[in-house]
């Protein structure tokens, strides 16, 4: 039983880190009253930049040894976070220049975003002559996955805590940092004054657009590392279409799930990781169909504290006021 | 900080647009976006512009069968986009379409195999009963919660998308045939019980007139019952419709489940009329794209029914030019993404419009 746990969680956690890098970024542009649906398609260009820059760095080298790790981190890392910034540029071009329904926006981004991740992938796999329908960046990621070496020697501390790459560190660094800067920096308070009205933040003299802007851009490049986090850490470099499913849209589950609240969503992420793995780990002999309802769970529970936290209706656990709502000045 | 900036242009929101101009922008903007994809398509495949476009119109036109094709998914689509509309006439951003419409297409199934002794009849009618009030509850739910506590609708229905996803898929695994698949197959391919009949010779025909019926209600509905007008109102404001009398809370669950329904019946046609099976992915995604139908369309169903066939024509060309130049089919998904968003572009220059700034001494001052 105890086994059990202790091979469960921290594969529970694994699968949590591409959520929090997402519910993060969502979170961020949330607060800025922007509601991106498009994350889970910023997700899937996230990770298919990382493996185009793994594999344009891999394919210009002359043999697999000469790998520069370093090299072998930082461009497949730009070039993700060259991708979700696009994306979300884009989104805010749209919604906030052309004031577009930002509905309407982030579904088309989630439409193209995963288009663009498949076609890519799959030429990326045609190029490269495999046999198989996937892309094995195995080099590459094994400089993605490198865990600290003490982590091996201190038994079951170091399973559960130190056996983690770098981005997943990173992941839940960057949640606390967010959840600092909204709560407790001027900055997050001129960001949740747009979010939550942004005729009373203009008229203080906040740069509403700006905000929205880079709150959403800032957003879209974390969302994009949860993408790479996935294809390089999780799937050990493997880049196989539709692979990375809907974990985008449970992203924005796990948001609500948090209340709007970053800090939450590191223990929240490695909850839901959990239990979108937990059919594996259920007994269910020959039943298999169960095991679909246990992936039914987290969609469950985000509905739940959805309801709950309207029901108890207190001001500090709704969503930001004028989520979704394009702000024109001139409309008062 | 103090410098003042003029900026080059302002931004002016528009009046009315007479309804012709109002057509002849997004033409541009559609034009824009297919030569847009045509570049890019060039530039993957190195074929020529010109025919590129013959493939589009190759896609939806080329022969008989896939007109039929583009008339029935252009059907569908506008089915699901019609449930959707009141519910967007009244703010309610219900984006759960796929999840109503499986919702519906699984109590049609459930019908069609666990009566399959019963005759054809009585199966048929149990399956509209079912599949209506299956998409009702599924729409009601996120409604009902809405309307007593103000919980946010657009992640509700979202969420129960992926409920009623896996319900389909949980049984799927119950009543897979043949055991192990893991997949319903077609069910009673012999008996055809709850199979709906073939009219003019073509399965999809059917589909379609229902689906015409259900458009031209819609737009009786919405335009001239008092049900039409108290969800404008209260799409225009909760508070006026509070002042003069209207029970908000009874016209969003009642809409809602009108909503639903509607979705249930596209599950319903999808199920009893084509597809005779099901599987998690019946709705294929309609539920999303249902969303951009009615927007793009103003919510007027009239209009629906040329964007959903310009995004269902649209999508079927850029499907023909992944399969036909031997690109992977998610070929189609980008240039669709690249049109959509050449369109929600193009709505701007129709609600606003940009004028130069005239610079003024008087200004500068400020």
């Amino acid at each position: 039983m105890l086994d059990a746990i202790l091979s469960f969680l921290p594969r529970a956690i694994a699968q949590g880190i591409p959520l929090l890098y997402g519910s993060t970024g969502e979170i961020i542009t949330q607060k800025s009253g922007n509601m991106n649906l498009g994350i889970p398609g910023v997700m899937y260009v996230g990770g298919i930049c990382g493996v185009i820059g793994a594999f344009v760095y891999e394919q210009s080298l002359a043999s697999p040894t000469d790998l520069n790790p370093a090299l072998a981190v930082l461009i497949p890392t730009l070039f993700c976070l060259i991708g979700s910034l696009l994306m979300g540029l884009l989104f805010c071009f749209l919604t906030v220049t052309l004031r577009a329904n930002q509905n309407v926006t982030g579904l088309a981004m989630t439409t193209f975003g995963v288009g663009f991740g498949n076609f890519f992938g799959g030429s990326l796999v045609k190029l490269s002559g495999a046999d198989m329908p996937f892309l094995a960046l195995s080099a590459t990621s094994n400089c993605f996955k490198k865990s600290l070496p003490i982590a091996d020697k201190l038994g079951v501390f170091g399973d559960l805590v130190l056996s983690y790459s770098f981005l997943a560190y990173l992941a839940v660094i960057i949640a606390l940092v967010a959840a600092f800067i909204i709560n407790r920096t001027r900055t997050g308070l001129h960001l949740r004054a747009v979010g939550e009205n942004p005729a009373t933040a203009d008229s203080a003299g906040i740069n509403v657009n700006r905000y929205k802007y880079v709150a959403t851009c800032v957003g879209c490049m974390i969302a994009g590392l949860g993408g790479l986090y996935y294809v390089m850490d999780y799937a050990s470099g493997i880049w196989a279409n539709d692979a990375f499913g809907d974990r985008g849209w449970l992203a924005i589950a796990l948001v609500i799930f948090t209340i709007w609240r970053p800090n939450v969503g590191v223990l929240a992420s490695f909850l839901f990781g959990g239990l979108y793995i937990l059919h594996m780990y259920i007994p269910s002999g020959m039943n298999l169909a169960v095991k679909e309802l246990y992936k039914m769970l987290p969609y469950v529970v985000t509905i739940i504290v959805l309801i709950i936290s309207s029901l108890r209706n207190q001001r500090d656990k709704q969503p930001p006021q004028s989520l979704g709502l394009p702000y024109f000045r001139e409309d008062r | 900080m103090n410098k003042t900036r003029q900026p080059l242009f302002h931004i002016v929101k528009r009046g009315e647009m007479p309804w012709y101009l109002n057509w002849c922008v997004r033409a541009v903007s559609i034009v824009l976006a297919l030569i847009c994809c045509s570049v890019i398509t060039t530039l993957v495949t190195s074929e020529n512009p010109i025919q590129i476009f013959a493939t589009i119109i190759d896609g939806s036109f080329g022969s008989s069968r896939k007109f039929m094709v583009l008339l029935q998914n252009t059907a569908m689509l506008l089915c699901v986009a019609l449930a959707l509309t009141p519910a967007f006439k009244m703010r309610f951003w219900n984006i759960g379409g796929e999840g109503q419409a499986l919702a519906g297409a699984l109590a049609a199934a459930a019908c069609m195999i666990l009566m399959k002794d019963q005759p054809n009849a009585l199966v048929i009618v149990c399956m509209i009963v079912t599949s209506l009030v299956a998409g009702a509850i599924w729409g009601a739910i996120p409604a009902f919660f809405k309307a007593k506590f103000g919980t946010n609708e657009t992640l509700f229905t979202l969420m129960m998308n992926y409920v009623a996803i896996q319900l389909v898929a949980y049984f799927s695994v119950v009543w897979e045939n043949p055991k192990g698949s893991g997949n319903i197959g077609v069910i009673n391919p012999l008996t055809k019980v709850g199979w709906f009949p073939e009219i003019l010779g073509s399965k999809y025909a059917l589909n379609i007139i229902i689906v015409a019926l259900v458009t031209i209600g819609m737009y009786i509905y919405l335009k001239y019952s008092k049900h039409g007008y108290e969800i404008s109102v209260v799409g225009e404001s909760e508070s006026t419709a509070r002042y003069i009398g209207i029970k908000v809370e009874k016209v969003v669950l009642r809409t809602m489940l009108i909503s639903g329904a509607i979705c249930g019946l596209a599950g319903l046609l999808l199920v009893g009329g084509t597809n005779h099976t099901l599987n998690a992915n019946i709705v294929d995604g309609r539920g999303f794209t249902a969303v951009m139908v009615s927007w793009l369309g103003k919510f007027n169903p009239i209009w629906m029914i040329l964007t959903s066939l310009l995004l269902v024509f649209l999508g079927r060309g850029a499907g023909e030019i992944a399969t036909d130049f031997g690109l992977n089919s998610s070929f189609g998904d980008i240039l669709t993404g690249i049109i959509l968003f050449f369109i929600i572009g193009g709505e701007f220059f129709i609600n606003y419009k940009l004028s130069l700034t005239k610079s003024s001494k008087k200004e500068e001052n400020k």
